[in-house]
């Protein structure tokens, strides 16, 4: 019936998808959505740097988007320049500078560009597929144990660190997740619309949920959802997988707005 | 209580940001069963005191020192939930450890908010955030309650009603207070004494004393001290009709005579 390269590739995007939405509701929560943006752009930079080095290319984007980050920091504490503008400055930057390094490089991965700009997950291999489960796996069980934590460290800093709570370790903590999310799902959306796959569920998920843990929840399964309506919508249209996920998760949350006229409707 | 060790202590405290100093100089501290209120105008390094005493803003100079005892209840200013977190007040309760259901319960009712656990945290009216924050506090069972600007955005009924509600926690636990406060109306009763601060410390002392002194009438005007001179005569007359809480009031109204 389906052929084992989309078994492959609904297993890629649900395992993608479970581990993105969890740290896209912290993203939103701390208003740094365009802070994923910048890390994700900085990606093709890691992909060139991770096969210039051979140290395989999620190493590579995993450490230029936390190398991308401490920058970040670096700047903001100069105090020069607003965030915002920094990250404007910084994720076109990257995003430029990964597509030169890329066609100056003697090998095969300039050729495939829209892949890793759109994803393509459809030519995941059982080897890639180990790495989204494995990576995503060690990501969720850090989202489990350091939860209260992280939530706390997001709503408030001050009240958090009076309480015991380390929060300059928890933002540490969160940037290297969003890191390891970028380069686990990388080859299923492509950096372009990674961050899309973190937060569209997340906000999709606000209107259903009355605790950060329900909201984490809600996001990952409107996620998973997400992926296997992309899937096989772009099996169905023959659409580009990456964008189609993308899209499924959009229409998940234009469903989500009607939620709370609904309600008031009913109670 | 004279002689105590203080729970917290600020000897010689500044902090420079930008080439100036927005705290100079500050000595402070708070011992078990003391109420100190902290006034200032806006700007007047109020909230920069209150993270040096915590322990999140370390000084550029001087020294502070928090009681191996000391167990702290921080509510802080400006308490805002960003409307993308969803959060209840029960969620808000257990924010940064685990509590049983009844130790919860019984802090939102020691602060009257006992029927809001369930509600949603941006549903709450800015006096109820405020007693659910201080809720919050409580339930860690401190003996030092560090509370900074509690009544911002509650209206003057309940002004009132929060410091009578904080003056009988003071009673009933025993417990430390340090409350920060920009307007007058916080020269209450129950305040032991009084920290005019300004970037330095301008004057110290028991309510009156400090609404008399020559630096306080500089920063507040005449009609300031008038106003707090009023304010607390209001109160007492309240009290005396009242007839609760008579200890915590009785120490202020003695003073005031």
């Amino acid at each position: 019936m389906l052929d084992d390269f989309f078994v492959r590739a609904l297993l890629a995007a649900a395992g993608t998808a479970c581990v993105a939405a969890p740290v896209g509701c912290i993203l939103l929560w701390r208003r740094m959505a365009y802070f994923g943006d910048t890390m994700a752009h900085s990606a093709l930079l890691g992909v060139a740097i991770g096969a210039a080095l051979g140290i395989g290319l999620g190493f590579g984007v995993f450490g230029v988007a936390v190398m991308v980050a401490l920058a970040l920091a670096g700047l903001e504490r100069t105090g020069r320049l607003a965030t915002d503008a920094l990250l404007g400055v910084l994720s076109h930057f990257t995003l430029a500078l990964g597509m030169v390094v890329l066609a100056l490089s003697e090998n095969a991965f300039r050729h495939d560009l829209i892949g890793f700009l759109f994803g393509d997950v459809l030519a995941i291999t059982s080897g890639d597929l180990a790495v989204i489960w494995g990576g995503g796996a060690v990501c969720l069980a850090v989202l489990v144990l350091f939860w209260r934590g992280l939530v706390a460290a997001t709503l408030h800093e001050d009240l958090a660190r009076a309480e015991g709570v380390p929060v300059f370790r928890f933002r540490v903590l969160y940037v290297v997740l969003m890191a390891a999310i970028v380069a686990v799902g990388m080859k299923v959306v492509g950096v372009l619309l990674i961050v899309a796959l973190s937060i569209i569920p997340a906000a999709a998920a606000r209107a259903l949920s009355r605790t950060p843990e329900q909201m984490a929840v809600v996001a990952s399964t409107i996620g998973i959802a997400s992926g296997v309506l992309g899937l096989f919508g772009s099996l169905w249209l023959d659409t580009p997988a990456g964008p189609s996920i993308v899209v499924s998760a959009a229409f998940f949350f234009l469903a989500s707005l009607a939620v709370g006229p609904v309600a008031r409707a009913f109670r | 209580m004279p002689g105590a060790t203080p729970l917290v202590e600020a000897r010689g405290a500044g902090v420079r940001r930008g080439g100036r100093w927005i705290l100079h100089d500050v000595d402070v501290a708070v011992s078990v069963g003391e109420v100190v209120t902290l006034i200032g105008p806006n700007g007047s390094g109020k909230t920069t005191l209150i993270r040096v005493l915590l322990g999140l803003l370390e000084p550029d100079t001087g020294a502070v020192r928090r009681d191996a005892a000391a167990s702290i209840g921080y509510v802080p200013q400006r308490f805002h939930v960003d409307p993308a977190l969803p959060l209840t007040v029960e969620r808000l309760m257990l924010l940064t450890d685990r509590r049983p259901p009844e130790a919860v319960a019984g802090a939102l009712e020691e602060t009257s908010v006992g029927h809001l656990l369930s509600a949603r945290v941006a549903d709450l009216s800015s006096g109820e955030l405020q007693r659910v924050l201080l809720a919050r506090a409580l339930m860690r069972l401190p003996n030092l309650l560090i509370l900074d600007e509690p009544v911002q955005g509650v209206d003057y009924l309940g002004e009132a009603d929060l410091y009578r509600l904080i003056g009988g926690i003071v009673e009933r636990r025993g417990c430390g207070v340090l409350m920060v406060s920009h307007d007058l109306h916080i020269v209450m009763a129950a305040t032991d004494r009084v920290v005019c601060l300004n970037r330095h410390i301008c004057c110290t002392g028991a309510p009156e004393e400090v609404v008399g002194h020559e630096e306080f009438r500089r920063l507040f005007g005449p009609d300031g001290a008038t106003a707090a001179a009023v304010y607390r005569h209001t109160h007492d007359h309240v009290h005396d009709l009242a007839g609760e809480a008579a200890r915590a009031r009785a120490r202020g109204s003695g003073v005031a005579g």
